[in-house]
């Protein structure tokens, strides 16, 4: 298995597209660290990026190098390899990989502009997304063998989460504004995790006052260090129930 | 330099000629210290006839319950320090044209039936309480029923930590008094900074009140007052103002009042009055209005605000011009669609129109209250999709194509630039 990880890893830097996106990262930083007046500013322009750029340019690139190490994993199938390995290898291979661009790429200016538990959980929260969206790119993967269709089906899967989720709770919240929606509310940003992270970090910023009583109710819940861990729990089963999912389909499927 | 001695030789020469001429002109001198004829404060106030001076030197003097009946002026040297060892009041004034200065008075505990402060004035009038220390008491400087008093260049200081709102009494407390003077003071550590309940045609000038449990500033049913200069910083609540008409707010700074319930300026029931200059940096709410009527804000900053302005659909006839609106999450939110409130020739940073004929007035008309604010109000859990993508597409799209928020909340004549409050004096008497 170490030895796949490594053909893939090898592979994927080879074509160079992850060291772009470390670059990119890294310039954004920076950029965005020195053209806020205060650190915190930049961890807030920050994290917008992470949550709308991360997860898009992990859903596409996941997908098509699933689709195009194709061949490579036939060869492998033909091997005395079991199939989940073959595909927990890739998976891992890619995740990495690109924590590893987020890792260097954000990770060290934060740390430098702005240490601290804020940034702490910024990038964790990307390193999380990262894992769950090429997670989620690998189910679409494995749902169809045609390429269009499962970039279609990962984009639109992005899209779910970053922008469509939002808008259904958005509207659930205004057709049900007579009740008490506190908890409500908690249960539907659990079920995104690009919301989960956004709530995470946000609430360990300063503007956490500027949101009231539900804010307060967050806080007290978040606040907690057991808050903290099933908030993270919850990032966790995000990753493992679609992996284990298309591990299933996976090995089950004609290739 | 040369000037600054002369004018210190000046002023001592003045100082000597007063303190000479003084008894002369008004009665006696009785010396309090621990050499002179009286050892004992109380017991000099006693002996103290009507225009008498009690000059009190420097030292400790534990004593309480001093109580100031005749027309005379109680002096400190040197810093005198009178500790109450909290056994109650320390003095209480009952009698008119009295002058206090230059003490510290600390140690008072709390009281809830007496209400005890270190100073108190009591149905007189016309009393002076000048540049004392007020250190760890319940109330204060406690003036009920004190007409044209003048409380100046006091220092009150309690200890808030820990304590919950109602074990704490107010720094600088007036009850029915007309023609006040409340100025230079500094106050902090108390539940309200001053408060003010029935006062009228009285002056708040230059004081600066921070870190109170409750409010800064705290009036109610006190019309005709004026409030300048002063700072107003880092309380638990910012500044609440309730059922009064005909004030004037000006070059105040509300700021760093940051929490869940917390605003710069919380305005109910106030009508007919103006908020001019004031500054509102780091509010979690700078100005929040509820039923407040006829008030003209002007020329105010408001800067890095949670919410700059909320305007409550009971407000009307509201006039909001030549302010700046800097780094606010929300410019102006409101809870329905209030009436007749004008906006006009505001700076808006969100602004994104253009000008055309180079007026400095931009050509399009802006929108503060946008989709979003308007949904927080509504639904309050929904602050959660703060920042979130979906939000910020929602407020461009309305911004483009208005149909949710209110119309009639809207600026025609929004600034090209920022106001300048301080040098730009031309540009807003051109605009006025």
């Amino acid at each position: 298995m170490k030895k796949i990880i490594k053909y893939v890893l090898y592979d994927i830097v080879r074509n160079k597209i992850v060291v772009a996106y470390t670059l990119f990262l890294l310039l954004l930083s920076v950029g965005l660290f020195n053209l806020g007046s205060s650190p915190e500013k930049g961890l807030l322009s920050l994290l917008n990026l992470v949550l709308l750029t991360v997860p898009l340019i992990s859903i596409v690139f996941a997908t098509t190098h699933f689709y195009n190490s194709y061949e490579f994993m036939e060869l492998l199938v033909s091997q005395p390899i079991k199939r989940s390995k073959i595909f927990m290898s890739e998976y891992l291979g890619v995740t990495l990989s690109l924590s590893a661009a987020l890792v260097i790429g954000m990770g060290i200016p934060v740390m430098l502009f702005a240490p601290g538990a804020t940034g702490l959980y910024l990038v964790l929260t990307g390193v999380f997304i990262t894992f769950i969206f090429v997670a989620l790119a690998f189910l679409a993967s494995v749902l169809t063998r045609d390429k269009a269709k499962g970039i279609g089906i990962a984009l639109l899967l992005w899209f779910y989460f970053a922008l469509i989720y939002d808008g259904i709770v958005l509207f659930i919240l205004y057709s049900f504004a007579d009740y008490p929606l506190e908890y409500a509310t908690l249960t539907m940003t659990a079920l995104n995790p690009v919301d989960l992270g956004r709530i995470m970090v946000l609430l360990n910023l300063d503007v956490s006052a500027l949101m009231g009583y539900t804010g307060a109710l967050y806080k007290s819940i978040f606040g907690s260090m057991w808050g903290i861990v099933s908030a993270f729990g919850v990032m966790l089963l995000w990753v493992t129930i679609p992996l284990i999912t298309s591990r299933n389909i996976f090995q089950k499927r004609d290739l | 330099m040369r000037n600054l001695s002369k004018n210190i030789v000046v002023w001592t020469a003045c100082t000597l000629v007063w303190l000479l001429g003084c008894p002369l002109a008004f009665g006696d001198t009785l010396k309090v210290c621990n050499t002179c004829e009286y050892h004992s404060v109380k017991e000099a106030v006693r002996k103290a006839k009507a225009g008498d001076v009690v000059l009190v030197d420097g030292g400790v003097y534990l004593e309480s319950g001093i109580e100031i009946t005749q027309p005379i002026s109680l002096i400190g040297r040197n810093n005198p320090v009178i500790d109450g060892r909290n056994s109650g009041q320390i003095i209480t004034i009952k009698s008119s044209n009295v002058k206090l200065e230059g003490f510290t008075v600390q140690n008072v505990a709390v009281s809830y039936m007496r209400d005890d402060a270190a100073i108190r004035v009591a149905d007189r009038e016309n009393i002076q309480i000048l540049n004392n220390t007020v250190l760890n008491t319940y109330f204060g400087i406690y003036l009920q029923n004190a007409d044209n008093s003048v409380v100046k260049g006091n220092v009150v200081k309690g200890v808030n930590t820990g304590k919950i709102e109602s074990a704490l009494g107010n720094a600088i407390h007036v009850w029915r008094t007309d023609g006040a003077e409340i100025s230079n003071n500094r106050v902090e550590g108390h539940r309200d900074g001053i408060y003010f309940e029935y006062v009228t045609n009285s002056l708040v000038h230059e004081n600066t009140s921070e870190r109170n449990n409750r409010y800064g500033l705290h009036f109610m049913f006190s019309d005709g007052n004026v409030y300048t200069r002063n700072i107003f910083r880092k309380n638990g609540a910012g500044v609440a103002v309730m059922y009064t008409r005909d004030i004037r707010m000006e070059h105040n700074t509300f700021e760093d009042n940051w929490g869940a319930a917390a605003y710069g300026l919380l305005l109910k029931d106030i009508s007919q009055s103006t908020i001019r200059n004031n500054t509102f940096r780091r509010n979690t709410t700078g100005i929040y209005m509820e039923s407040s009527s006829r008030l003209h804000i002007e020329g105010n900053d408001f800067d890095r605000n949670g919410w700059a302005i909320r305007l409550l659909a009971s407000c009307i006839q509201d006039t909001f011009r030549l302010n700046n609106f800097t780094a606010n999450s929300f410019d102006v939110s409101t809870n329905g669609s209030p009436t007749m409130n004008l906006f006009e020739q505001n700076y808006w940073d969100k602004y994104t129109g253009y000008d055309l004929n180079k007026n400095s007035v931009g050509d399009v008309p802006y929108r503060p209250v946008s989709l979003y604010s308007m949904l927080v109000e509504r639904v309050p859990p929904s602050v959660m999709f703060m920042r979130s993508f979906m939000v910020d597409l929602l407020d461009s799209i309305e911004r483009v194509m208005p149909s949710f928020i209110p119309e009639t909340l809207i600026d025609e004549s929004p600034l090209m630039k920022k106001i300048n409050h301080d040098s730009d004096r031309k540009l807003v008497q051109n605009l006025r």
